[in-house]
Order: structure tokens, then C-alpha cells, then sequence
């Protein structure tokens, strides 16, 4: 019946895209295929309805949605097991391309919504392409900020936090510094650290590493506290000396808390660093943000926060896809 | 010093208390836990400490691996003054306590890394999970295993280290009744086998006639030494045997559970 003639289908096509007959299709992604259908009708509206005033990268978003639509409607048809991964988004696919027809009427179409501080999305598209050297300069300056500073703020806080978690000394001395300063926001050192540095790159990435520090230090510490101490009993009875039973157990059973400390890090260094270059830096992707600012060109705020949002949940992404590689034993951990 | 697993030890440690007693200070005041104990435990011996649960039985084993010290009194081993844990004097706790970020093989070969020796004891590791059958589990994680083969990986991490004491604090407490049984039949053979001194805290009247040379039962918190009985029956011991029902009755009264017989 019905199965028969979708087989007949898939035999067809099947020999126009060269597979082997014979090898059963798996049927159709139809969520795929009605988002793809979403975009073929958002790259119409987007050719077919001129711009109130014409924008340059109207043609191009028209194709880059095409664009879209074939793809999605290849991985419908053709994708197979391989792109079964993006099935579940499908809503997901249709949403952005009925959003992205919505933008479109309510500015460049019909104006409903105002300019400068409603841009078109082929205006922000043409930031990508006219811009794109500009853009790709502040990710890098950002970068170059941000990474020696997390990376000298997570060390320094992962040995703060396993001294004050071990030793009774350190844990006198240190806890109430943890407990006192801690809660104040890197941002608000902002005015010292610019005095007291030589340049704004050095005082922002004591910024970047102080706003890391903190968090690493105090969970590192707690977690370190918190080691089962039947641990220490068992490593003690076999042996295992000061040094065995800080690096073979503490630190060990401490790890999960440590990238809960760096995670949390993680996103205060991005409010530092965004903070320091609006401030002080004059490069990067806060100071891209100002300067777009400055010159009302609200399409380069937008493109910048797009790249941003990226950015930044690329970084965590990669520090989660970490913490899964060294916490592979454990099990129920939060997923990002 | 360095002795290998499959030439038994032939001498165990032998245990010496002399009035041990001992204390924990609470916010509620001392809480007393051990009184004047007094044991004598000769080397190779299988001696059961037995009474009821809380009653300090496994503080008496933490100053015997020299985890704590004791607040009154002295312990010893072959005569010599317990200050600190040592590697000839091992634990088995009631929960395994592996290590949930090592594998079994990891955790067994924890003892050896301790003290520098895991370089080229892979032989000696791959023996002690033959003897508690947990070769095949080498790589596995101890989430992945089940109450007993978790225990038997913490026995296989104290028996590489060829210990001289087994000092066991309820090790089979948490397992379900089968697996207990399997277990107490392969304790009594590595001890066969081993020869190390066996000291067992229980709570389990049956478990300490089935195991133990020697039963001493502890007095409620804090624990006294009440009474001791031998257990002469040859191992493998049966659960039904009659000898050991009649001696089943004579601790229940000891313990002062003499309304339930």
C-alpha cells in the first residue's frame, strides 16, 4: 500500500543520486523538508519584495537562503543516518527562517520598524562581508586579552584553592581574603588596575585572572574539604605520603568542583573583558561595540554581538568538551 | 621486604592491647567508646571482634592501623609500638571506597604507586585480581560494578600489598546475603592461603562463627571485652553444623539475647 509506493520513491530516487538500488532509504526527514520550504518561501520574500530603499546585500541573504533551503532539503532527502544528528531542530530550522521573514517585512520591506536602531538583517550581513577585517582583528585583540588571563587566573586559583583546602595555615590565612575580597566584581578594580599598571593590556589581564581567580579558588578549596576522608585513611594505611595523598587524592576528587570554579570563571573574565576594552583597551570586541556605538552603526553592534555570542559559547562548549575528557569516570555530570 | 603474592606470608603480625581505652569529644561532652581493652592476637590468627553495632569495635581497628591513637593505653605489634599506618597493617572498610576516577586496575596498584614499587608490577597486580576474580573487570570503572565485585576490588588492593594484618571492619556489611556468602567462603581461603593475622569487627553472630579461630564479643558502647570463645571447627566451617549452633547460643547470651532463643 502506502509503504509500497514511498519504496517505488526512494528506488527512483535513489538511481538519479547514484546510490546503489537496492539499499532501503530510511524515510524522509519531513521536518526537515517543511523547514526547507520555510526558507525557499524566506528567500522569495526576500527577492521577490523590493527593499524600501535597496540594500546592497539583499541578493546575497536571497541566495544564502536558498542556500539553506537546499541544504536542509538535502539532508531530508539524501542525508540518511549521517545529518541525523540536526533532526531534532527541526522546529527549530522553521522558527529562524519565519523570524528572519518577520525582520525582514518589519524593516527593509516596509519600514514599520525604524532605522538606525533597527537594522535589516541584510544590513548586518553586510558587515560580515564589508567589515569582516575589522571583526576578525577585535575577536583576535579579545582573544589575546582573554586567554593568558584566564589561563594565569585559573592556575593561580587551582593552587590558591588546593593550599587553602589542604593546609590549616593556608586555610587561616587565605579563607578570609576568599571571604572578604571574593565578592567584590573584577569590574570594580577596573579604576586601580588601570592606574596601577604600566598599559591597559597588562591591567585588564590582571582583570581577566582576577575575575578567573576567585571562583577556581573557592571551589577548588571547598571540593578539596569536601574529599571522603575514608580516601585519605585508605591512601594513608598503604602508604602514600603528604605529597601522594594531595596529588593522587585531593586533587583527583577535587577536579569536578575545579571546572564548576573554571566554568564560573569562564563567564565572569567575558563581563571583564568586555568591560576593560569598552574602557581602556580601544581594541577588541567591546571596544568594536563603543566604536559601532559611537557612529549609530547599529548593524556593527549587532553583527558584533552575534560574533560574540559565539565566541563566547564556543569557549565554554570547548571547556565543557574538557571537562567530559578528564571527568570521563563520572557519571550525571550537567551537560552544557 | 618486598615479598611477592603467591609466596604466602608465612608470619603474620602478632596484636597486642594493652587497657586500651579511648574517647571523642563532642559538643555534648566525652563520649567514652573504648574501655580497658586488653587482646593478645597471634600471628596467622583469625579473630572476631563481635558486638553490637556503635559500640567501638571499629575504633579498636583504626588505633590498630595506627589511624588514630589511642587516648589510654598501648598497641602494639610483634611487640613493637603502632605510632602511625603502615603498609603491613591494611584496611577493608565497609563501603569499598575504591577510587571512582581509577579503574580496578588503578585502584589496585594504588598501594604499590604509594610506595614506588608499580613499575614493573604488573604481574603481581594481574595475580591479585585472579585471586578475587576480577581479572576480566581490569578496566572497568567502579560505578560500573556491582556491591560485591566493588568489594572484592577493594580486597584484591589490600591483598597486593601482601599485608601481614587484615584488619576487617565489616566488610561484607552492605552485600545481599549470597554474595555474602561467596565472599566469607573466599575470605577463608585467601587467609588459608596468605596466612596474614585476620582481624574482623561484625556485628553478624553466624558471619564470626563461620570465619574466626577466635570470637571476642564487646560489651555495648563503650566496648569492654565480655567474654571470648574459641572456635575450634575445622574450615571449610558449614552455617548448620552443630557445634556451632550450640556455640550461635552460647554468645546470643553473652550479647544478652538470650529472650530471643
Amino acid at each position: 500500500m502506502n509503504s509500497l509506493a514511498e519504496t517505488n520513491r526512494f528506488a527512483s530516487l535513489a538511481a538519479i543520486t547514484g546510490d546503489r538500488p537496492g539499499v532501503a532509504l530510511p524515510t524522509p526527514w519531513r521536518g526537515g523538508l517543511a523547514a526547507a520550504a520555510a526558507w525557499a518561501l524566506t528567500a522569495a520574500l526576500t527577492w521577490a519584495w523590493p527593499d524600501l530603499t535597496p540594500w546592497v546585500r539583499t541578493g546575497l541573504l536571497a541566495l544564502l537562503e536558498t542556500g539553506v533551503a537546499l541544504f536542509l532539503a538535502g539532508a531530508a532527502l539524501l542525508g540518511g543516518v549521517r545529518l541525523a544528528a540536526i533532526h531534532p531542530y527541526d522546529r527549530w530550522f522553521g522558527a529562524l527562517a519565519a523570524i528572519l521573514s518577520l525582520w525582514q517585512v518589519l524593516t527593509a520591506k516596509t519600514g514599520l520598524l525604524p532605522l538606525p536602531f533597527f537594522p535589516p538583517p541584510q544590513s548586518i550581513l553586510e558587515v560580515y562581508t564589508d567589515d569582516a577585517a575589522r571583526l576578525f582583528e577585535s575577536v583576535w585583540r579579545s582573544l589575546v586579552l582573554l586567554i593568558p588571563g584566564y589561563v594565569i587566573g585559573g592556575a593561580l586559583g587551582f593552587l590558591a584553592g588546593v593550599s587553602i583546602g589542604w593546609s590549616k595555615a593556608a586555610n587561616y590565612w587565605g579563607h578570609p581574603v576568599l571571604r572578604f575580597v571574593g565578592p567584590l566584581p573584577a569590574t570594580a578594580w577596573l579604576p586601580i588596575a588601570f592606574f596601577f599598571f604600566p598599559g591597559s593590556h597588562s591591567a585588564s589581564t590582571f582583570l581577566v585572572g582576577l575575575a578567573t581567580f576567585f571562583p577556581v579558588a573557592v571551589l577548588t578549596a571547598s571540593g578539596v574539604k569536601g574529599v571522603n576522608s575514608a580516601y585519605y585513611d585508605i591512601a594513608r594505611t598503604l602508604g602514600g605520603s603528604e605529597r601522594f595523598l594531595i596529588l593522587k587524592v585531593a586533587v583527583p576528587a577535587a577536579l569536578p568542583n575545579v571546572f564548576v570554579g573554571l566554568f564560573m570563571g569562564l563567564g565572569s573574565s567575558f563581563a571583564v573583558l568586555i568591560i576593560a576594552e569598552m574602557m581602556g583597551v580601544k581594541a577588541g570586541l567591546g571596544w568594536y561595540l563603543q566604536w559601532a556605538q559611537g557612529w549609530a552603526a547599529y548593524a556593527n553592534l549587532y553583527g558584533a554581538l552575534i560574533v560574540m555570542a559565539l565566541l563566547f559559547s564556543g569557549l565554554i562548549s570547548l571547556l565543557f568538551h574538557v571537562r567530559d575528557q578528564v571527568l570521563a569516570w563520572q557519571k550525571g555530570i550537567v551537560r552544557w | 621486604m618486598v615479598t611477592t603474592l603467591d609466596a604466602p606470608v608465612d608470619q603474620g603480625l602478632s596484636i597486642q592491647t594493652r587497657g586500651v581505652g579511648h574517647w571523642f569529644d563532642t559538643k555534648d561532652g566525652r563520649l567514652d567508646v573504648l574501655d580497658d581493652v586488653t587482646i593478645d592476637v597471634a600471628p596467622g590468627e583469625f579473630v572476631a571482634l563481635l558486638g553490637p553495632s556503635g559500640c567501638g569495635k571499629s575504633t579498636l581497628l583504626r588505633l590498630i592501623a595506627g589511624l588514630d591513637a589511642p587516648r589510654t593505653g598501648k598497641v602494639g605489634a610483634d611487640k613493637v609500638r603502632i605510632v602511625g599506618p603502615d603498609p603491613s597493617r591494611l584496611l577493608v572498610f565497609q563501603d569499598p571506597t575504591l577510587y571512582p576516577w581509577r579503574t580496578v586496575r588503578q585502584n589496585v596498584a594504588l598501594g604499590l604507586e604509594a610506595t614506588g614499587q608499580a613499575k614493573g608490577a604488573q604481574d603481581r597486580i594481574d595475580r591479585a585480581l585472579d585471586l578475587v576474580g576480577l581479572r576480566d573487570f581490569a578496566g572497568s570503572l567502579p560505578n560500573e560494578l556491582s556491591g560485591g565485585m566493588a568489594q572484592r576490588a577493594a580486597l584484591a588492593r589490600v591483598l597486593v600489598n601482601n599485608p601481614r594484618l587484615l584488619l576487617l571492619d565489616e566488610p561484607l556489611g552492605k552485600l545481599d546475603s549470597l554474595t555474602r556468602m561467596t565472599l566469607q567462603a573466599e575470605l577463608v581461603r585467601l587467609w588459608q592461603d596468605a596466612r596474614f593475622t585476620a582481624l574482623l569487627v561484625t556485628h553478624d553472630v553466624e558471619e564470626a562463627l563461620l570465619l574466626a579461630e577466635r570470637i571476642i564479643i564487646f560489651s555495648p558502647r563503650p566496648a569492654r571485652i565480655v567474654r571470648e570463645i574459641r572456635v575450634d571447627a575445622a574450615y571449610p566451617r558449614h552455617r548448620d553444623a552443630p557445634e556451632l549452633q550450640v556455640l550461635r547460643r552460647e554468645i546470643l547470651v553473652s550479647l544478652g539475647h538470650d529472650h530471643e532463643l
